[in-house]
């Protein structure tokens, strides 16, 4: 017994760096899965508020392009409403499927396989998990952590990210996913090689999950091969967002997302 | 005694924020980062309580990884260059560190870049081996620690140089 105390005293630092790297390694390892890493994270509430300090800062210079995309989704909208033939009912039944929240964007990366956005947005504004995140030219990813203040968004830029998507031309749809190499390339896979496609052809959400409606612009086709076994397409779909320098974001509430989740609870 | 509690303490927050908010968001060349934190772990005193410092070492690895959602990435690296440190500094700076004379201040550059260069390339290593954490990307993890290693090396020397100037 002697020895073995003697044992664990002499090799101290050796046992106490073991200990620190493994625990270092099953945090690695748990942020490897989707949805595992459960406390660390960039929404809490010490990091957000220093991400957001500096964000006040920084925000300046970036004010120019960000008042130029924002004036062109406006233009776009006003476009929208003044092609408009009929006026929108003015009626207190009216309810919108869709509610929309801006959030500014607190932290970005994009140069690493595991991506992740902070949001300013968080619980207290009534922005749940699952919720989709867009920005007025494309789809960015899904919020998977909240805080009081602020949430954590699986970017598109995540090798865990999966979205549905279609073409727009056929509506055949798929997978996108993203391959961890150029963060303005990401993966389409699962479209059959009988579907006929072009280089340019627009994809879009599909809208079959309750995060993103249909049919919100996300790339389009950079190039396409075959899969190894010859029968589902590999396509390469250039973002139409560019995702190294995003400011403004939407976040999208399901209004029916409690609906659709117990009708699929009673399914299994 | 105080001074050097103070000293650390601040040189930990200080670089941490330094990290997190500026030189994480580089990216200069599409992904290449300079990871500047590990300077806490350079120059920590030599005369040192061995589990205090590689402790503290998981700590600021472990913040840097909270900040950026990397799992435990940055911790795993900077525990394992904390614990293999003295290696470096005998194989760096021969009889002195026997005597346990070094002054980081007063060394020449040369051993200095010597000794920086060693301890970065194995952290980024370790960093990229578990950022990418696929054994078949074996070149690109390579490809990665060699640009970052010479970016963070030439970020990491010139910071130490600035605050060197300022203090003697």
């Amino acid at each position: 017994m002697q020895q073995l105390f003697n044992f664990f005293i002499k090799k101290k630092t050796f046992i106490l760096f073991l200990l620190l790297f493994s625990y270092a390694l099953s945090l690695t390892i748990q942020s490897h899965e989707y949805h595992q890493s459960k406390f660390l994270n960039s929404s809490s509430q010490v990091t957000g508020s220093i991400y957001g300090a500096f964000h006040g800062i920084t925000q300046y210079f970036n004010l120019t392009s960000d008042n130029k995309l924002l004036s062109e989704e406006n233009s776009r909208l006003k476009m929208l409403i003044f092609n408009q033939e009929k006026a929108m009912p003015v009626d207190s039944v009216l309810e919108y499927k869709y509610e929309l929240y801006p959030s500014l964007v607190y932290k970005n990366s994009y140069a690493f396989p595991n991506n992740y956005l902070t949001l300013n947005k968080g619980y207290n504004d009534s922005i749940k998990e699952d919720y989709g995140v867009i920005t007025s030219k494309g789809i960015v990813g899904i919020i998977d952590k909240t805080s009081k203040n602020y949430s954590r968004v699986l970017s598109i830029l995540n090798t865990n990210s999966r979205v549905n998507v279609k073409l727009k031309k056929t509506n055949y749809f798929g997978i996108l996913s993203w391959d961890g190499k150029s963060p303005e390339i990401t993966q389409l896979k699962d479209i059959q090689d009988l579907v006929k496609l072009s280089i340019g052809d627009t994809i879009v959400t599909s809208g079959y999950s309750s995060t993103f409606p249909p049919n919100i612009p996300v790339g389009s086709i950079e190039s396409y091969r075959l899969n190894a076994t010859q029968d589902l397409y590999i396509i390469n779909v250039k973002l139409f967002n560019d995702m190294k320098t995003i400011e403004h974001a939407y976040i999208i509430k399901n209004t029916d997302i409690n609906e659709l989740r117990t009708l699929n609870l009673s399914d299994e | 005694m105080n001074n050097t509690v103070v000293t650390t303490i601040l040189n930990f927050i200080g670089l941490v924020l330094l990290q997190v908010t500026i030189c994480s968001n580089v990216n200069f060349l599409g992904n290449l980062n300079p990871y500047v934190y590990v300077i806490f772990i350079f120059l920590y005193p030599i005369k040192n309580n061995r589990l205090l410092f590689i402790s503290l070492s998981f700590l600021i690895g472990l913040s840097i990884d909270i900040f950026s959602d990397s799992g435990g990435v940055h911790a795993a690296a900077s525990v394992t260059i904390a614990y293999i440190r003295p290696l470096f500094l005998k194989f760096s700076f021969g009889a002195a560190y026997d005597y346990q004379a070094i002054k980081f201040r007063t060394i020449n550059f040369t051993q200095r870049t010597v000794y920086f260069f060693m301890l970065i390339v194995i952290h980024h290593f370790i960093l990229f081996s578990l950022v990418v954490f696929d054994k078949s990307e074996m070149v690109l993890i390579l490809k990665q620690t060699l640009y970052s290693s010479i970016f963070s090396l030439i970020i990491c020397l010139l910071l130490t140089s600035l605050f060197n100037k300022k203090e003697t």
